[in-house]
Parts: C-alpha cells; structure tokens; sequence
C-alpha cells in the first residue's frame, strides 16, 4: 500500500520532470502564438506591431501553401502506403523458417539506424547522381537517358529515401507483432484445410490491424517533420517543399517570423488531429 | 510446436529473404564498400564491387581535413549529455508513476507523450530567440538541453513500462523488513531496473545521435556535430564519392552496431508499449 509518506515523495520525484516539459511546451508554444498575431520581421524593422490574423490569412492564401500541402499529402500518404504494404509482406517473410533470419533482419532494419543527413546524401550523390550515380550507370547500361533524379523525379526520388528510411520501421514492428501471434491456431486453420492467402486474410491481418493503426500514426507524426531529407537534397526546390519546410523557409531564410509563426500554429493543429488518435490508443493500452 | 516445412520452401524463404534483405541493406554497403576507394574507382563506369585496390586513404583525409574529431566529441557529447541527464530526470518521474500510480498517473503520461508530438518547425523560432538571448547559439549545452527535453517523453515511457514489469511485491517486502524509501531504491529496486535502464538509455542515445532538425538549425560550427558535419558535404564537396562515403561510414558505424543491438527496444521505446 501505498502510504501517504510515498505518495508526497512521489510527487516531489515526478516534478522535475513535470515541470521541465510543461516550460518546454508552454514557452515556446505561447511564443509562436505571440508571434503570429504580430507583424515581425527581424532584419526589416522587427516588431512593427499587432498584425491580427493577417498572418493566418496570408499564409493559407500564399501561392507557395496548396502547392506544400499537395507536395505533404503525397510525401506522407505515398511512404505510410509503401511502408505499410511492403512492411506486412517483409514481416510475413521475415516469420518464415530460413536459415539465417537473425542476420536477415539485421539487414532489413539497419536503414533506420543510418542518420537522415548521411541517408540523404548518399542516394543523391551516389545513386540519383546524374552523372557518375549508380542510377545513372544502370540507365546506361540499358542505352536509356541517365534520368536527373532529384529534379525530374524530384518528388519520387524524397518518396525513395524516406521510405528506405521507414520501411525497417514498420518492418520491425509488424514483425514484433506477428510473432506474438499464437502458432497454434495458425496450426489449427492450417489443418481445417485454410490456404495461405485466407490464413493471411482472416487471421495475421486482423491481428496485424492494431499494430498497423500504431505504426500509421506514428510514422504521420515524424513524416510531417521530415526535414534533414529535403534540407540536404533539393533544398526545397522542385516541387518538394513540403509545409515543414515552408514554415522553416519563412521563419529563418526570408525571417518573416509573424507569417512562419502563423504556419507553425496550423502545423501544431495538424500534428495534434493526428495525435489524438494515437493517444486513444495508446492510453487504452494503459489501462490493460 | 514449430511447424514442420519442407527443406525446399525453406530454402525458397531463405533466398528471397535473403535478396531482399540485401537489396535494402545495399546502399549502407555501397557506402562502406565505396569509403575504401580511389575517386577514380568510386565514379568508375561500370561500378567495380569488390575487385578495386582497397585503400584507407579517404578515412585520413576526412579526419585531417574538416575537423572530423571536433564533430565526433560533439555528438558524443550532446548525444551522451542528454541522455544521461534525461534518465537522471526520468528515472525517479517514472518509478513514481509506477510503484505509487494515483488516479492522475495516466494522464500525466499520456499528456507528456503530448508534447512529444508538438513539431518542432512550429517553435523553432522562439527557441532560435532564446538561443540568441541568452548567447547559446551555437552551444552544446543548449543542444544536450533541448534534445534531453525532445526525448524525455520517450526516455519516461520505456521507463515506466519497464518498471511497471517489477513486481510490487518485492517492494512490499523490502518494507516489512524495514528498508527506508532510500534503501527501496537503491538496493532493491536499481539492480532489478539496470536492465530497462540500459535499454532505454541505447535507444535514446541512438536518437539523438540521428536528430537532424535542431542540430542543423542551433549550429554553425562550434557545437556542430556529425549530423551537421554529414550535411556540409551537400556542397560540391560531395562529388568526392569516395570521402563522402568515408565520412558516411564513420557517422553511422557505431550507431548500426549499437542499433543491432537495440532492436526490442526500439519497439517498445518508438510504440510507448503499445507493440510488444
């Protein structure tokens, strides 16, 4: 039993931790709520006062806006479905016997281990080089046109990299979850004469569904922030500014803070419609 | 009871399994395999794969030319620094909320994971303001502080699903025979932790050894690390395949030895226990 002695104790060990990230979220959150209702441009004048909601109409009637959150929808949607369909099918292979599944894996989910600037890097200069990439060399080899990846193909080609990125992810945790499920009654439909394909219909996907729900709206949050993949390769040119990269342009390269706050707030409210559903799930769990 | 397979299907798994690992795990290859090239071989039509006169060459230029060690200090660092100071925060925040649970416990967790979804281009202005104010622009300490405070969340969930595994009894008699709140923790309950510690403080480490957002944005050059120093290459310098690749691989390499390691974790930790 917990005595009243452990109960003041234990409010006195939750509160640094309590209070640090009460100031991480309050401080900057109320900032950007500041900022966007003011007119500030730093390097042109600062704070030339209250700009209403000027900003937040500006910001969504901007030619640059539909065009990013086109560009985010398709980033988003394109990867989540790439690293779902394939993640299910890698996990199922993945549960298969075979010799060597340890190292297998190992294989499958470095990519998520590899820091987003060097994974970034690496295709665009050694494989979607339009020169000397191996991309190009293939193409070559084939007697077709090396294509110019990241501007041709610019959207495809950030689809590729963050989805190489998150497939390990999602493979991985759709592994974990199907290992959990009982063998026996795999068994028991696989004697009553059930193919593989309705084994895989009517029980690994209906298993499978919670962990896909998680793995969807986890993977929404971190691809609404991609950032390091555009950052280093496009720059945000070609049609690949997404919404993040948008409110980072205007926030510090043209340094019209009250606009790029008002951006900020939108995407604070898109993070969090996703986030309340992560939550439901994840606080029923809780409760278990 | 495993299920028996004939050795032809398993063979059949073993090789697509293997192909396709293969094929996912080629461009970390690649980039190794590149690291040990001359330029010429690197950018050579066709690609050699094995047959190239193997050279570390390219490693000696990336450590003398750009500082490679100051960047590596600072990710260490600032990948260390926060990591040891979020369990230092977390470790009693989560033992509370598992061993003495009130009616609020769940809310507390669920709101902290909260904050962990707030994205972080919606207040990277003003933390970019206070960077300036308070000179820390450019800093390592604001970094270890603001990634400590990015995956506290995180750090407090594993933990707390972690502890929560400890059977409340054991406490229980701990205190019948008159351990205080002091000897609990300290002799009963941080041998019985160590484990969930550990894991936590792997993948934590990992996370922020890989966060690529504040990193680029708070440094310039005294602070910067890897991540940083990774993205400086973008400039023409990254047509050097061979010393990019060199750079790559030593960015990445202890993180992929400590992330094999981390896999179960990494479930647990990037789910809060939702998935185990």
């Amino acid at each position: 039993m917990a005595t009243q002695h452990s109960r003041s104790a234990a409010r006195i060990m939750m509160a640094p931790a309590v209070f640090l990230l009460l100031v991480w979220m309050l401080v900057p959150l109320c900032m950007t709520l500041w900022f966007s209702v003011r007119n500030y441009l730093p390097l042109r004048g600062g704070d030339l006062g209250f700009a209403g909601i000027d900003n937040y109409v500006r910001f969504v009637s901007s030619n640059a806006f539909w065009p990013s959150v086109l560009t985010t929808v398709i980033i988003v949607g394109s990867v989540l479905l790439i690293s779902i369909v394939l993640g299910v099918l890698l996990a199922v292979l993945l549960d298969q016997p075979m010799w060597g599944q340890g190292v297998v894996r190992i294989l499958v989910i470095a990519p998520f281990f590899v820091m987003p600037t060097v994974s970034a890097l690496v295709w665009k200069n050694m494989f979607m080089d339009p020169v000397n990439g191996l991309f190009a060399h293939l193409w070559r080899f084939f007697g077709a046109d090396p294509i110019v990846w990241l501007s041709d193909a610019s959207i495809f080609s950030i689809v590729l990299i963050v989805s190489w990125q998150w497939l390990p992810f999602a493979t991985l945790i759709l592994l974990t979850a199907i290992q959990s499920l009982d063998s026996e009654q795999m068994e028991a439909a696989e004697m009553d004469g059930a193919g593989p394909l309705s084994r895989f219909g009517y029980l690994t996907l209906p298993h499978l569904s919670r962990a896909i729900t998680i793995v969807i709206l986890i993977q929404t949050i971190f691809l609404l922030a991609v950032f390091a993949e555009i950052f280093v390769t496009t720059g945000g040119a070609f049609g690949t500014r997404t919404l993040t990269y948008l409110i980072y342009q205007r926030v510090l390269e043209s340094q019209n803070v009250g606009l790029g706050s008002a951006g900020g707030v939108y995407a604070i409210i898109l993070a969090n419609i996703v986030a309340i559903f992560l939550m439901r799930i994840v606080g029923k769990n809780l409760d278990k | 009871m495993a299920r028996s397979v004939s050795t032809r299907r398993k063979a059949l798994n073993t090789a697509i399994a293997w192909g396709i690992g293969l094929l996912i795990f080629f461009p970390i290859l690649w980039t190794i395999l590149t690291s040990f090239k001359t330029e010429a071989e690197a950018i050579a039509n066709p690609p050699v794969f094995l047959a190239f006169d193997w050279t570390l060459e390219n490693y000696g230029v990336v450590m003398e030319r750009s500082n490679y060690m100051r960047f590596l200090t600072n990710s260490i660092l600032i990948a260390g620094g926060s990591t040891i100071l979020g369990v230092m925060i977390a470790v009693p925040a989560a033992w509370s909320m598992a061993f003495v649970p009130s009616k609020r416990t769940k809310d507390i967790l669920l709101w902290m994971l909260s904050t962990k979804m707030l994205p972080a281009v919606g207040v990277l202005y003003p933390i970019y303001l206070l960077c300036i104010q308070f000179g820390l622009l450019d800093n390592r300490l604001a970094l270890v502080v603001i990634l400590m405070l990015i995956n506290l969340p995180i750090i407090v969930w594993m933990l707390y699903t972690y502890f929560r595994e400890i059977p409340g009894e054991i406490l229980e008699a701990a205190r019948m025979d008159g351990a205080t709140l002091k000897g609990e923790i300290l002799y009963v309950l941080t041998p019985m932790a160590i484990p969930g510690i550990a894991s936590t403080v792997l993948l934590n480490f990992i996370l922020a050894w890989n966060e690529a957002f504040w990193t680029l944005n708070l440094t310039a050059f005294n602070a910067a690390p890897l991540t940083a120093f990774i993205a400086s290459y973008s400039s023409p310098e990254g047509l050097f395949f061979a010393k990019l690749s060199a750079a790559s691989t030593m960015a990445i390499a202890p993180i992929l030895i400590l992330g094999w390691f981390s896999q179960k974790q990494l479930v647990r930790g990037l789910t809060f226990g939702a998935v185990k």
